[in-house]
């Protein structure tokens, strides 16, 4: 017995090394980066080396979503959103397409997995650096139709000044309502079929009342800005987008196939003798039966897309505006502008958008494995 | 009849739309290498796709004699820190899978969230800290902070990984009055070769292929090979075969074990999002 507990001991001993590793640099330098962003970091003596931080509250988080020089940040943000929201249905789309496709076990199947997979091996800054060349502006990807017989375009790629779907962030509140009205109302459309009741009650119902509310009197509603600033989908993003598509789209196929994989030959045959087409049986037996997996490339791909710094960085380097990211300016922010607080403050707003996420997925991780 | 036509029909739409999409994923590694074997004069922007008049294979010694040190320094920090994190993972997953105790599944859950957090959040401390520690601008101290922050998801692998070993084993281990280490050394340890492969393989990609602590943890001597390569691929006079065969250096590490051992890391990418 007493040879038990001390192989306990043992065992706990073994761990803590870790144990403490993970709690001072994980959340030991959250809570650090926290306090930070809540400092002035000295203010005009920042450059000292021991520099005397005074406490100035949320001011640093005020400033970047409502201050005079914050429409650089707010921009960078819009363009985070936009672009996880293409990648995640970019990377999921294609990479479960292809993983259909591979399902049906075409010969060379090995090969072809292989091509799809290879992308996700490289690093951001090799492929940045490739698709850079392909996204010249008279070169590359726009001179292929040339070779088809049809006019090259002449898309500036990476340098478009264009922008659509603009917004102005006086009204961010009024968007973000009519955003929540829009995604309950798809939900309801896409539940319709299964429990039409519910569907009508718990989503589309509210959801139309909601945009209704709004665009009856968004006007009573807090203006977000004290002056006029449009914000939009920058077209310069969607090169950065395509590069990452092709990079993890072979992600997900690879989830995906071993997915299907898993689920066995008899449910397959048993879908098809109740008359179920090729079709039928993705949409209404195998991706159904794969929620976890669509779950987990979600988290997976929006971490990715959200800490979206390398790719960036080598496809447009890291000062272009019309790319911005929050994750570039927090760099160009604490390391060449030396404004730790507030590249504090925006790393904080990553790490909280990342978390709303996250919290929630290991939670009910936890709760599975506790009940597994 | 018509069930063969179709099907004929379906096959032939299978492979066509496959092959296209092949060839859509291989045109920038085609890109890579053909803008890498050009002459820089021989390199426009009209004429990107076509193949060089005539190969220029001093492209890659030239990258080769810009991005050597780059590349030593990369290749001692990804050996490194993959090995630290490796057999440190092995021994966490060990106890999170054989050896659970009160709060083991909490301590385990909180250790996962250390994967998903996006490293700009603890940018700032590790900078400060690493500067008080002296590690700061050199290698060791990179290597730190990739062993530290491999941590989560090589625990993760082992963990999944040991949960496989019957737990009968390890009770039949200690009733031959085999301890903790013993145990692990002659039960757990013979057997996870096939976990080790995986997470080094795994560890060794994330660990060559990262960025950001790279450019803002060392100074210019010790950059891993990504710095350099953005560092070339940056500046404005050099030509673009350079670059592109300084790409090409950088992925071959990389690539080669992907296509040689592709099932391996295949599954270090699966047991990163799927749990079993």
């Amino acid at each position: 017995m007493r040879e038990a507990s001390r192989d306990r001991a043992k065992a706990f001993l073994t761990l803590l090394p870790s144990i403490i590793l993970v709690a001072v640099f994980v959340y030991g330098f959250i809570g650090n980066t926290i306090w930070t962003s809540m400092t002035d970091w000295g203010g005009s003596g920042a450059l000292a080396t021991e520099p005397v931080k005074n406490f100035i509250g949320l001011d640093n988080y005020v400033d970047l979503f409502t201050g005079f020089l914050g429409g650089g940040f707010r921009q960078d943000l819009v363009n985070a959103v936009y672009y996880s929201i293409m990648l995640l249905a970019g990377a999921v789309g294609l990479g479960m397409f292809i993983a259909i496709l591979l399902d049906r076990k075409p010969k060379g199947e090995d090969v072809l997995r292989t091509i799809f997979l290879y992308p996700m091996s490289l690093s951001f800054i090799v492929s940045g650096t490739i698709w850079r060349w392909l996204l010249a502006p008279q070169g590359g990807v726009n001179v292929l139709p040339a070779y088809a017989g049809f006019k090259p375009l002449d898309f500036a790629w990476l340098s478009s000044t264009g922008a659509i779907l603009e917004f102005n962030w006086q009204n961010l509140f009024q968007v973000l309502l009519y955003a929540a009205a829009f995604v309950m109302i798809m939900v309801g459309l896409w539940g319709v079929r299964r429990d039409p009741r519910r569907a009508v009650l718990r989503w589309i119902g509210p959801g139309a009342a909601a945009g209704l509310l709004v665009w009856l009197f968004g006007d009573l509603l807090p203006q977000a800005l004290f002056m006029e600033e449009t914000h939009g989908f920058n077209l310069a993003t969607l090169g950065i987008i395509m590069a990452t598509i092709w990079q993890y789209s072979g992600y997900t196929m690879a989830l995906y196939l071993a997915g299907f994989n898993g689920i066995s030959q008899d449910l397959r045959d048993a879908a098809m003798l109740d008359g179920a087409s090729e079709a039928g049986y993705y949409r209404h037996v195998a991706i159904p039966m794969l929620k976890p997996i669509t779950i987990s490339a979600v988290i997976i791909l929006s971490h990715i897309s959200l800490k979206m710094f390398d790719l960036i960085f080598a496809m447009t380097g890291p000062d272009n505006a019309q790319t911005g990211h929050p994750a570039l300016t927090m760099y160009l922010t604490t390391f060449r502008a030396n404004d730790f607080a507030r590249g504090a403050a925006i790393a904080i707003v990553l790490f909280m958008i990342a978390a709303l996420f996250i919290v929630p997925y290991l939670v009910s991780q936890y709760r599975q494995r506790r009940r597994g | 009849m018509t069930m063969t036509r179709t099907s004929v029909f379906g096959t032939i739409l299978l492979y066509s739309t496959l092959g296209l999409l092949a060839v859509l994923f291989l045109m920038p590694a085609y890109m890579a290498v053909v803008t890498a074997l050009k002459l820089p004069a021989d390199i426009s922007l009209p004429s990107a796709w076509e193949l060089p008049p005539v190969f220029n294979w001093s492209s890659f010694a030239d990258a080769a004699a810009m991005l050597r040190p780059n590349f030593v320094n990369s290749v001692i920090l990804t050996i490194t820190a993959t090995i630290g994190s490796t057999v440190l993972g092995s021994l966490n997953g060990y106890v999170f899978s054989k050896w659970k105790f009160k709060g083991s599944e909490v301590v385990f859950t909180l250790f996962l969230f250390g994967m998903f957090i996006p490293y700009q959040v603890i940018l700032i401390p590790l900078f400060q800290t690493l500067r008080a520690m002296n590690l700061y601008g050199g290698l060791p101290g990179l290597i730190l902070a990739h062993i530290v922050y491999g941590l989560p998801i090589t625990s993760l692998i082992f963990r999944n990984f040991y949960s496989q070993i019957p737990t009968a084993l390890i009770e039949s281990g200690r009733l031959d009055g085999a301890g903790f280490f013993s145990i692990y050394l002659r039960i757990v340890f013979p057997l996870s070769i096939p976990g080790f492969v995986v997470t080094s393989l795994w560890q060794f990609t994330q660990i060559w292929n990262e960025f950001l602590w790279g450019i803002c943890l060392t100074r210019h001597a010790d950059n891993p090979i990504t710095v350099g390569l953005a560092q070339l691929a940056g500046g404005q006079a050099v030509s673009w075969n350079l670059p592109m065969a300084g790409s090409i250096m950088a992925a071959v590490p990389v690539l080669c074990i992907y296509i040689f051992l592709g099932r391996y890391f295949i599954r270090g990418l699966l047991a990163g999002s799927v749990k079993e």
